[in-house]
C-alpha cells in the first residue's frame, strides 16, 4: 500500500541525518516512539516529538533505554508501527530486550546513531564499533538485518525500508548510522506519498481458536495476531512453540532457534542489498559500509586514475553478510579491502568469507574522525602490490 | 447382591474455565502459594465487573508471579524480568480501549524493575498493577528481596537480612498512584473488591497482596507450613483504610496493616498528553485515542 499524504512531508528539504531518519518513520507510518535522550541520536527523539501530535501518534520519552525498547515492543503488539532510537550505552541497554523482540517476532526498528566507544567514549564524535554488538550483542544465537545509511538522503530512504522489512520479516531491524550521517545537513527530498511503497502488518485470516502466534513454527513466518479481538493469545520470551507456550526442551529449542536463523538465512537473496560499482575485472575491491563507503570516494578515484582496476561494494545491508557474494569474488580479484571505522569488525566476516583466496586488508582506526583518504589509498597501494 | 457399578461421575467443567487456559494446568506453582488464590481474586473481579474479556490484556514479568501471564486466557504477554511495566506502557498506549493489567511480583516489579515502577506511578500510565509480595525471590531458589523484613533468613541472606526493605504502599502513593490498597491472600472477598476498584479506576492503581510462600521462605524461617502461615495473617492483618502510609512497613513477623489506603483522582498520561496538546494546538490537535481511536 502507499504512505498516507497526511504523514509525508513531500517537498525539498535541508535535513540532517537524524531529522531525516524521523521524517522516514513518519512517513512509514510510525506511531509510537519512545526513547531516551542520548548524544549523538537525541534530534530523532526531538524531531518526533515535535511533529507526531498533530500526525495522530505519540512520543514519550521514557525512564531509560531498556523502558524505551520494551515500550516499542508493547506498543507494537498493540498495533502500531514503532521505534527507538539511541547511541553507545544506549544500545548496550537495549539488548537484553531487542532479543524479546526477536523471541516474540515483533516488528519495530531501533536506530543506533553510533559514536566512539567503549562505555561513554566520544559522545559527539563518529564510530562504526558497534556492528558486532549488532550481531551478537544480545545472548542467545539469532539472526538480524542490519542497515548503513550513509546520508540524510538515504537514512529518510532507509528507514522506511527498515519499516517494510520489520513487517515482513517479523523482527526489530536494525538501522546502525553513525553521528557523521545524523549530524550531516543535506537536501532531502521527499517524495509524494503515492510513491512511498509501504508493507502493511500482516494479521491472520482465521478466526479466534483456530489461530495461534507462530502458526507453522519453523516453517514459515507466521501473520501476526490482532490484540482486543478475541483471540486471548499467549507469548512469551521463554522458548516456546507454535501455541506460544512455554517448552523447555532441546527439541523446542532447536525449533525455535531455527526458525529465527531460517527466516532470514533462507532469503538472503531478498534481504542484502549491496551497491556495486566497477566490480568487473577489478583486482582489488573496497568494501565499506554508512559514512565510510563516501570516504572512500576520494581514494578510490585517485588511484583509478593511477591505472588500478578498483571496484567498490556499498554495503546499504551490513547483516545479514553476503557470504556468497564474497566467496565469488575472493575467486576472482587480488584484493579486498574493508574500510570500517573500528578496529576489524565486520572485516573479521570478510577475511573469513574469502577462504584464503585473496589477500585481505582492514583500513581502519579508533573512530572520533573519518578516515584520512590518504590512508585508505595507502591501503590500495598496498593491496596491489 | 447389587454388582450394578456406579454411575461414573459427568465431567464438569473447571469454574474458571473460561478465564483459564485449561491446556496448560496443572500449573507449576507449589502446594499453598498464595498465587492461586490472587489469580482467582482477579478472576472472580473480571467475572462480577462483566467486562468484555477481548478488552483484557495481561503482561508479566519473570518469577513465580510472571508466570501468570500464560496461565489466563486473554491477550497474555510473559516478558522479561523486571520490563513488565514498560512493555505494558507500550501496549496501553497503544490501546486504551483495553484494560491492562501488570501481573508479577515484587522483586520483579521493585527490584529489576523499580525505576519503572516509580515512573509508570508518575505518569499515571491506565494500568492496574497487582504486586504478589511473598518477601523472596522464589522462582530461582529463595534468595533476599527487596522486600525481605530484617532479620528474615534467605538463601543470599542467611545470617539474617540486614537490608531495610520498601514499604510498597507508600513507594507507590509517593511516585503518584492513584489507588493503593493491601491485603493478603487470606483476604480474598477484600481483594476481590480491591481488584474491581483498580479495574474501574483511569490512572496507576496498585493492589499489593502479602502471598505466602512455605517451600522457601516459610521453610527457611521456620514459620510452618500454608495453613501456619494463614493463620498468621488471620492473626496478625490490622485493617486500617487509609492507613498513614508511613506506618505499614512490614518488620518480620510483625503486624501487616491492610486495607484501601489511596482512592484520588488525577488525569491519566493520555488525558494529561490530550489535554496539554489541546491547550498549544487548539482545534488542529486530534485528541489521541489509540490504535482504534479517529486518528
Amino acid at each position: 500500500m502507499k504512505a498516507d499524504p497526511r504523514n509525508v512531508l513531500t517537498g525539498a528539504h535541508y535535513l540532517d541525518g537524524n531529522h531525516a531518519a524521523a521524517e522516514g518513520a513518519i512517513a512509514a507510518g510510525c506511531k509510537f516512539f519512545a526513547g531516551y535522550p542520548i548524544t549523538p541520536s537525541t534530534e530523532i527523539a526531538e524531531r518526533f516529538a515535535q511533529r507526531i501530535p498533530l500526525v495522530g501518534g505519540v512520543f514519550i520519552q521514557m525512564e531509560d533505554e531498556l523502558a524505551s525498547m520494551n515500550a516499542i515492543l508493547g506498543a507494537s503488539w498493540g498495533g502500531q508501527k514503532t521505534m527507538t532510537c539511541t547511541s553507545g550505552p544506549g544500545f548496550s541497554l537495549m539488548m537484553e530486550n531487542l532479543g524479546l523482540g526477536l523471541m516474540l517476532e515483533t516488528p519495530t526498528v531501533l536506530v543506533n546513531v553510533q559514536r566512539g566507544g567503549p562505555s561513554t567514549g566520544l559522545p559527539t564524535l563518529p564510530g562504526q564499533a558497534d556492528m558486532m554488538q549488532a550481531r551478537w550483542g544480545s545472548h542467545g544465537d539469532y539472526e538480524v538485518i542490519a542497515l548503513a545509511p550513509d546520508s540524510p538522503q538515504e537514512t529518510f530512504e532507509l528507514i522506511i525500508h527498515a519499516f517494510n522489512l520489520s513487517e515482513k520479516y517479523r523482527m526489530p531491524i536494525l538501522m546502525m548510522t553513525d553521528e557523521c550521517v545524523g549530524h550531516m545537513t543535506e537536501k532531502v527530498i521527499i517524495p509524494p506519498a503515492d510513491e512511498i511503497e509501504l508493507i502493511e502488518r500482516r494479521y491472520t485470516e482465521k478466526k479466534p481458536g483456530e489461530a495461534w502466534p507462530f502458526e507453522d513454527y519453523g516453517e514459515k513466518i507466521a501473520p501476526m495476531l490482532p490484540v482486543g479481538k478475541g483471540y486471548k493469545f499467549h507469548i512469551t520470551g521463554l522458548t516456546h512453540d507454535y501455541k506460544g507456550y512455554p517448552v523447555i526442551n532441546a527439541q523446542a529449542q532447536e525449533t525455535a532457534v531455527r526458525h529465527l536463523m531460517d527466516k532470514v538465512r533462507k532469503n538472503v537473496d531478498d534481504i542484502i542489498w549491496l551497491e556495486e560499482q566497477d566490480v568487473d575485472g577489478a583486482e582489488v575491491v573496497v568494501l565499506s559500509y554508512g559514512i565510510s563507503s563516501r570516504v572512500v570516494q576520494p581514494a578510490i578515484a585517485k588511484a583509478r586514475k593511477e591505472g588500478v582496476k578498483i571496484g567498490q561494494i556499498k554495503m546499504v545491508t551490513v547483516w545479514p553478510f553476503p557470504e556468497k557474494r564474497i566467496e565469488e569474488l575472493a575467486k576472482k580479484v587480488k584484493s579486498l579491502i574493508m574500510v570500517e571505522l573500528n578496529y576489524g569488525q565486520v572485516f573479521y566476516e570478510m577475511d573469513r568469507c574469502a577462504h584464503g583466496k585473496c589477500r585481505t586488508y582492514l583500513c581502519g582506526h579508533a573512530g572520533g574522525t573519518v578516515h584520512n583518504p590518504e590512508d585508505i589509498y595507502q591501503t590500495i597501494k598496498e593491496a596491489i602490490k | 447382591m447389587n454388582t450394578k457399578l456406579a454411575e461414573p461421575l459427568k465431567e464438569q467443567e473447571h469454574p474458571m474455565e473460561n478465564l483459564l487456559r485449561m491446556d496448560r494446568i496443572p500449573h507449576i506453582w507449589c502446594p499453598t502459594c498464595g498465587l492461586g488464590t490472587t489469580v482467582t481474586a482477579l478472576a472472580a473481579a473480571l467475572e462480577q465487573l462483566k467486562l468484555d474479556l477481548n478488552k483484557v490484556a495481561v503482561v508479566s514479568g519473570i518469577g513465580c508471579t510472571g508466570r501468570v501471564a500464560g496461565y489466563l486466557k486473554l491477550d497474555s504477554f510473559h516478558t522479561t524480568h523486571g520490563r513488565a511495566l514498560p512493555f505494558a506502557a507500550g501496549f496501553s498506549i497503544a490501546r486504551p480501549d483495553m484494560k491492562t493489567v501488570v501481573f508479577s511480583g515484587d522483586g520483579d516489579l521493585i527490584s529489576i524493575g523499580g525505576n519503572h515502577f516509580i515512573h509508570s506511578a508518575r505518569r499515571n500510565l491506565d494500568l492496574t498493577v497487582i504486586c504478589v509480595n511473598n518477601f523472596i525471590y522464589a522462582m530461582t531458589g529463595g534468595q533476599v528481596a527487596p522486600t525481605t523484613p530484617i532479620s528474615a533468613n534467605t538463601a543470599t541472606s542467611p545470617h539474617g537480612c540486614y537490608e531495610h526493605p520498601f514499604n510498597l504502599p507508600l513507594l507507590a502513593a509517593s511516585s503518584g498512584a492513584v489507588y493503593v490498597a493491601r491485603w493478603t491472600a487470606l483476604h480474598i472477598r477484600r481483594l476481590v473488591a480491591s481488584i474491581k476498584e483498580a479495574l474501574m479506576k483511569p490512572g496507576f492503581s496498585f493492589v499489593e497482596v502479602i502471598a505466602p510462600c512455605s517451600t522457601l521462605y516459610a521453610r527457611r524461617n521456620k514459620l510452618g507450613d500454608g495453613l501456619s502461615l494463614m493463620k498468621f495473617y488471620h492473626d496478625n492483618s490490622v485493617i486500617k483504610h487509609g492507613a498513614d502510609l508511613n506506618e505499614v512497613n512490614i518488620d518480620f513477623q510483625s503486624k501487616i496493616v491492610v486495607g484501601k489506603f489511596v482512592d484520588i483522582q488525577r488525569p491519566t498520561y493520555i488525558e494529561s498528553m490530550n489535554e496539554g496538546l489541546k491547550k498549544k494546538f487548539g482545534d488542529k490537535y486530534k485528541p489521541y485515542g489509540g490504535v482504534n481511536g479517529d486518528n
